[in-house]
């Protein structure tokens, strides 16, 4: 089976989030960067106990970005992985990301293109479903559990109000969240051997972007609480009813 | 024109897409244009009564084919109704189902996608619709290029507006192509409001002590017709289910009331909850950072203070 991870790089969970240049542009300065946790966590730790299972298995790991993308996907490697592919281009447009990741995946015909939920700073969840859509392939989003077993695919996945068990074949796209696998800590081999995987990099695909952002917002203060004594619970209650209004 | 995707769960239409509605009326008033609703499969819904949300044309593709929903499925068909009306903007909701299935729409229309809207565009000078990014520690205003655009509606946004009025419902044929991946089962809950969909969300973490404290958590919210949650720990520790996760890593949701109890208020889980519009926060830490976040507040302990809040909500509905 070959398989490609698709993997991103985002702020830190504890990042200040502000902007510079007119509210035009994320302010990057001292920010510290970290692999979107889910393309972490879930997606590539699967495909790792994929290939740990069947050391037969090719594991790619691809990323859209810039040369300051390289250290992340680095950090990929170190948990696992033969080899990382990085394509040059700093677009935020989810089509134009996804429409490189296709073409790449196409080109190395991989049975399996697994990516994280959502990632955490652009929060679009579009990318899986639109290299699904641009391989004409099935994508099952948001998977809680992959199983895959002789080219047969099994995956429970969050729906609507509750969860489906699905099965089909590979090849196929599938987005991982929560339950899928276990956060790995990367350890010393990992991080002397990912130094000297091959880190490939390819030039994007011409394509034009459906979106652009013109700019960002930081929402507005909230005024601050309002505390209640701990002996007059009813007092909240009322405050609920007749001052919120939310019941 | 404006073509309004309505999902359905089993066989039933929810409130996430009454939302989409509301959202898909008013911008087509805004763009001078008409509006009109797609529902896929059969539904135990009177469709026509849909109308009260200002619909005044609705499309059904009346095929059991179409009562599961697989997203490349669901892509042909939605396109196929989409190009055959004349449309240039699709709505729907960011539910999950939007989730699946308009990435891959905006592929097959070339339509420009802006997932998790929070209002309506601003169409004075093209098209720009404000969504959360960051995790909702910001907005981003994003500008669709293309002449079709998708826009979905993230749920608790906009508030359904109903009047009266009646829809009209014509059944459409649209060719339903075989899907590739097949239900083995489906769970859904039944009768209980769903956290993504819920108005009022009582959530819980680490200082509930274990999962055998719960049952206030539970009560609160059945009184309140809300939902619970809670804070990733606690769902780490298997105390509670995964899917009742908020936070950064879990899921993202926006009630109208939060009401947080014995969770301290790490930065990862505001993320997933500060687009509440009312938090309340109960804990007995005055410096837990949460109060910061908060609209009300009691420092105290829940084990003591939530019993006395059951009890006034009680009264309250009697
Ligand atoms: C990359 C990353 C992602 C993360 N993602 C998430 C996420 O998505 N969601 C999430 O929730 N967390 C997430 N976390 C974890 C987060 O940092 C916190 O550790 C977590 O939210 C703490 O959970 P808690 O508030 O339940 O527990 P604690 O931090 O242990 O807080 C318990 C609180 O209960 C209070 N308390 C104790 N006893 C009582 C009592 N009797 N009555 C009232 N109050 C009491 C205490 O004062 C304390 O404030 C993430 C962390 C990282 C590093």
């Amino acid at each position: 089976m070959k398989i490609l991870v698709c993997i991103s790089k985002t702020p830190d969970t504890t990042a200040k989030i502000a902007f510079t240049d007119n509210n035009r542009k994320f302010a990057a300065d001292g920010v510290q960067w970290i692999i979107n946790p889910y393309d972490e966590w879930y997606a590539l730790v699967r495909a790792i106990e994929f290939k740990e299972k069947d050391p037969a298995t090719v594991l790619h790991l691809v990323t859209v970005g810039a040369a300051d993308a390289e250290p992340i996907i680095r950090k990929a490697l170190a948990l696992g992985g033969d080899e990382a592919i990085r394509i040059n281009t700093d677009s935020h447009d989810a089509y134009t990301i996804a429409s490189q990741i296709a073409a790449v995946a196409k080109e190395g015909g991989y049975d399996l293109v697994l990516t994280g939920k959502e990632t955490i700073d652009f929060n679009g969840a579009s990318i899986g479903g639109m290299v699904a859509e641009l391989l004409e392939l099935p994508y099952l989003s948001l998977a809680t559990k992959v199983d895959i077993e002789g080219g047969a695919v099994r995956v429970i996945r969050e729906i609507e109000g509750g969860e489906e068990t699905d099965s089909t074949s590979l090849p196929v796209v599938i987005s991982c969240q929560k339950g899928v696998a276990e956060q790995r800590i990367p350890n010393m081999k990992g991080i002397m051997g990912a130094r000297s995987k091959p880190l490939k990099v390819v030039e994007p695909v011409a394509v034009d972007s459906l979106t652009s952002i013109e700019k960002f917002e930081l929402p507005p203060a909230k005024a601050g609480v309002k505390l209640v004594p701990a002996d007059q619970p009813e007092e909240l209650v009322r405050l609920l009813h007749e001052e919120a209004k939310v019941f | 024109m404006v073509l309004i995707f309505i999902d359905q769960s089993e066989r039933k239409i929810k409130k996430t897409s009454f939302e989409a509605i509301t959202y898909g009326v008013k911008l087509a008033a805004q763009l001078n244009t008409t509006a009109a609703g797609l529902v896929l499969g059969q539904t135990d819904d009177d469709l026509s009564s849909l109308g009260k949300y200002g619909l005044t044309k609705i499309q059904q593709v009346d095929d059991a084919a179409l009562n599961d929903m697989d997203a490349q499925v669901y892509t042909t068909v939605i396109a196929e109704a989409f190009r055959n009306a004349g449309a240039d903007t699709l709505v729907m909701s960011a539910n999950l189902t939007g989730k699946a299935i308009a990435p891959r729409l905006s592929v097959r229309l070339k339509a420009g996608l802006v997932t998790g809207a929070v209002s309506l565009p601003d169409t004075g000078n093209g098209f720009v619709v404000k969504k959360a990014v960051f995790s909702g520690k910001a907005f981003a205003h994003v500008a669709v290029q293309t002449p079709q655009r998708i826009v979905t509606v993230s749920p608790n946004a906009i508030r359904a507006e109903s009047g009266s009025g009646e829809a009209q419902v014509e059944k459409i044929t649209v060719a339903v192509p075989a899907a590739k991946v097949k239900v083995e089962s489906r769970d859904v809950l039944k009768g209980e409001v769903s956290l993504a969909d819920a108005e009022i969300v009582v959530s819980g973490g680490r200082g509930l002590k274990g999962p055998e404290n719960w049952g206030m958590i539970e009560e609160l919210a059945k009184l309140l017709h809300g939902a619970t949650a809670c804070s990733r720990p606690v769902a780490d520790a298997h105390w509670r289910p995964h899917h009742e996760h908020v936070g950064q890593t879990g899921g993202a949701i926006a009630p109208n009331l939060y009401i947080a109890v014995g969770i301290s208020g790490a930065i990862q889980h505001l993320a997933g909850v500060n687009r509440s519009k009312t938090i309340v926060v109960i804990n007995k830490d005055p410096e837990a950072p949460f109060f910061k976040a908060a609209d009300y507040g009691i420092v105290g302990d829940a084990f003591e203070v939530m019993p006395k809040i059951i009890e006034a909500v009680k009264k309250l509905k009697q």
